[in-house]
């Protein structure tokens, strides 16, 4: 069982040099381990600012707040600690790290989450099954990290990653933007696969009701102007997609 | 990245409208036609003078010995001659008063051939190891129409040493040098290579270093026939203090000609400076040059220096392709951001970026134990800097 509790948060973009914008405004929001939310909110509003926020980000910079895995503050650890306390951010835009082949990132991600080096043969099992769980061919393992990749081919990355990380905390921000509907299906499976164990919360951050379809959402939050507008159940999000966000918006301006 | 350059005629890259080259093979074997540099000299302006042990004005006194160990399979002919050798000083005119003094100063020289057609089935290795004191020295390597060699000069000790390395690569022959800067700290290294290039041959040049006080390595390519290949590769990475200057020159002075050059530096700590010359020529009146160069630098600290001068010249309008590509740069943070992100602690990140980024040039060395060692020495050189 673990809580994850975002209090009060409040971030800058870095811009420039003696630059910055206040984009999280007092984010409040707590995910208990086998709920998933979903946070859809307009373009430009922060959400992928939040992720990042979380995550350690280098250019933004949390002016406020508190981001606590089981009561202990993950903002005061380094990014890749707070990797290893649990927390996993399957980002928008994945980055593509050249020269770096994935099999090394990966085994190299893996040995230091878990704390210790799989045995390599185990290990090269374990990502074969995984990767042809996501449809990924295998010559993928070879190739740089993320390198060349198509931004389907990204995403599924984003989640073979989830699958062999296993953490307490998913932040999947647009997993499913850019994913024709086969690759949907099969990145959700993924997600689905590692919720199964009911260990792991989610924060979905989506813009379309097609993904929550498959990754079935427990809540379901608006975000606007940088911090949480509004809250509800699953219904909350067939209401989004046929009204637009245009309410919030203008109570948040 | 600068767009190719395929004005006819005297035009020039980055040295002014001049109507031929400045940069083109001159030189001569006698010290004394070189003025003592100062320092101010376009050709001296980014090297240490102070740091060159008096390589430079003729007062280092020739008293230090090397110890050469050869390994080559059969094929290979490995001699040590006196400076009457008609061999010797047949690739190309020493460039400056350095080499030039190292010309009119050596005594002894080697010449490692390699027969015609042989392919040869391993590698040669030559181990030399400076033993102090101040050497100057001649090498020839003679690669034989048709042969196919890989020859390792792997260079260790500690010393002040100035020379030439002349390579024939004769008609259709393929050549890989693999050239090993691995000097001890205090080590000085004023270094000419002169390739010649036959037809249809294939030169590959592989530069590491990675040691000494002061290295100036010259890497000089022309062609004796259509069809010549050379490809320049460097790598260096260059710590605290250390001064490594490559200045490569291809003069495409013959059609139908092919040149790559790629240089890849790492730089960390206090006063590192890499410098990086490449001058390309395209000759007037030759056609179908191929031709690109190419220089990146990763500071890893901010206390180094690095000075990165492409230059190319072309002097016909008949030029399939030629261009140069420059750049420098600290390690992307967003790229450790993303490894960091998955658990791989900070300075194994930075490991994995920086290996990444020399990977492909050392796989070019064919000699997979040879890969292994400089990997390895890369990395004791990024751990000592963390
Ligand atoms: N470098 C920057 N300079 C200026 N503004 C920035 C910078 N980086 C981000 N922003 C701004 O921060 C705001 C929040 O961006 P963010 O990416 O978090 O939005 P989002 O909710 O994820 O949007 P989307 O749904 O389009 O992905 C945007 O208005 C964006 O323009
Ligand atoms: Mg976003």
């Amino acid at each position: 069982m673990t809580k994850f509790e975002i209090r009060g948060l409040r971030a800058d973009v870095l811009i420039g040099e003696d630059e910055r914008q206040e984009i999280l405004k007092g984010v409040d929001l707590t995910i208990n381990s086998g709920e998933t939310h979903a946070i859809m909110g307009p373009n430009g509003s922060g959400k992928s600012t939040l992720a990042y926020a979380i995550a350690g980000h280098p250019r933004y910079e949390i002016t406020e707040g508190e981001v606590l895995v089981d009561g202990e503050n993950i903002l005061e650890m380094s990014v890749d600690e707070r990797a290893r306390a649990g927390v996993f951010l399957a980002m928008q835009y994945p980055v593509e790290v050249p020269g770096v082949s994935m099999s090394n990132f990966l085994r190299s991600s893996v040995t230091a989450v878990r704390g210790e080096a799989p045995k390599l043969r185990q290990f090269s099992k374990e990502l074969q099954g995984a990767m042809k769980d996501l449809s990924i061919d295998p010559t993928f393992a070879a190739r740089g990290v993320n390198e060349g990749f198509s931004g389907g081919e990204k995403k599924r990355h984003e989640i073979l990653q989830l699958e062999l990380l296993k953490p307490k905390v998913a932040i999947l921000d647009e997993t499913d933007s850019g994913l024709d509907v086969d690759a949907l299906k099969v990145v959700s499976e993924g997600v689905n696969r590692a919720k199964a164990g009911g260990e792991m919360g989610v924060m979905l951050i989506t813009h379309y009701t097609r993904i929550l379809n498959y990754v079935k959402p427990d809540f379901v939050h608006v975000f606007a102007n940088g911090r949480v507008a509004e809250s509800g159940g699953p219904e909350l999000a067939d209401t989004l997609e046929a009204e637009g966000y245009e309410r919030f918006v203008k109570a948040g301006a | 990245m600068t767009s190719p350059s395929i004005e006819p005629k005297a035009h020039s890259h980055g040295l002014g409208d001049i109507p031929f080259s400045k940069l083109a093979t001159h030189g001569s074997f006698d010290v004394n036609d070189f003025p003592v540099p100062n320092g101010r000299e376009e050709e001296w302006r980014f090297t240490p003078i102070r740091r060159l042990k008096g390589l430079h004005d003729g007062s280092a006194v020739a008293d230090g010995t090397d110890k050469l160990d050869v390994d080559a399979p059969e094929g290979v002919t490995v001699e040590r001659v006196g400076r009457d050798d008609s061999r010797i000083g047949k690739a190309g005119f020493p460039a400056d008063r350095v080499v030039a003094q190292a010309h009119t100063s050596f005594e002894e020289a080697t010449v490692v051939t390699v027969a015609q057609g042989k392919a040869l089935d391993r590698h040669v290795t030559i181990d030399r190891e400076a033993q102090g004191g101040t050497r100057f020295d001649q090498y020839v390597i003679d690669v034989k129409p048709l042969a196919e060699a890989v020859i390792v000069l792997n260079q260790t000790g500690t010393g002040v040493r100035a020379g030439s390395v002349d390579v024939h690569v004769g008609e259709g022959a393929r050549l890989t040098l693999v050239s090993v800067q691995d000097w001890d700290g205090d080590t000085v290294d004023v270094t000419q290579h002169n390739a010649q290039v036959a037809k249809d041959a294939t030169f590959k040049s592989i530069v590491v270093t990675l040691g000494g006080d002061l290295v100036r390595l010259s890497p000089k390519v022309a062609y004796t026939g259509r069809g010549g290949n050379a490809e320049l590769h460097g790598l260096y990475f260059t710590g605290d203090g250390q001064h490594h200057e490559h200045r490569s020159l291809i003069d495409h002075n013959l059609s139908h000609t092919r040149s790559r050059v790629e240089y890849k530096g790492a730089l960390s700590g206090k006063d590192a400076h890499g410098v990086w010359i490449g001058d390309v020529i395209i000759g007037e009146g030759t056609t179908g040059t191929d031709s690109y160069e190419h220089n990146r630098n990763l500071q890893l600290t901010d206390d180094t220096r690095v000075d990165s001068v492409p230059n190319l010249e072309i002097f016909t309008g008949e030029v399939e392709g030629a261009g140069h590509a420059a750049a420098s740069g600290r390690l992307d943070d967003i790229h450790l951001f993303y490894l960091r992100s998955r658990g791989i602690p900070e300075d194994e990140a930075r490991r994995l970026v920086i290996r990444g980024y020399f990977l492909e040039l050392i796989n070019r060395i064919p000699v997979e134990q040879l890969r292994d060692d400089i990997m390895a020495k890369v990395e004791r050189k990024l751990a000592a800097h963390e």
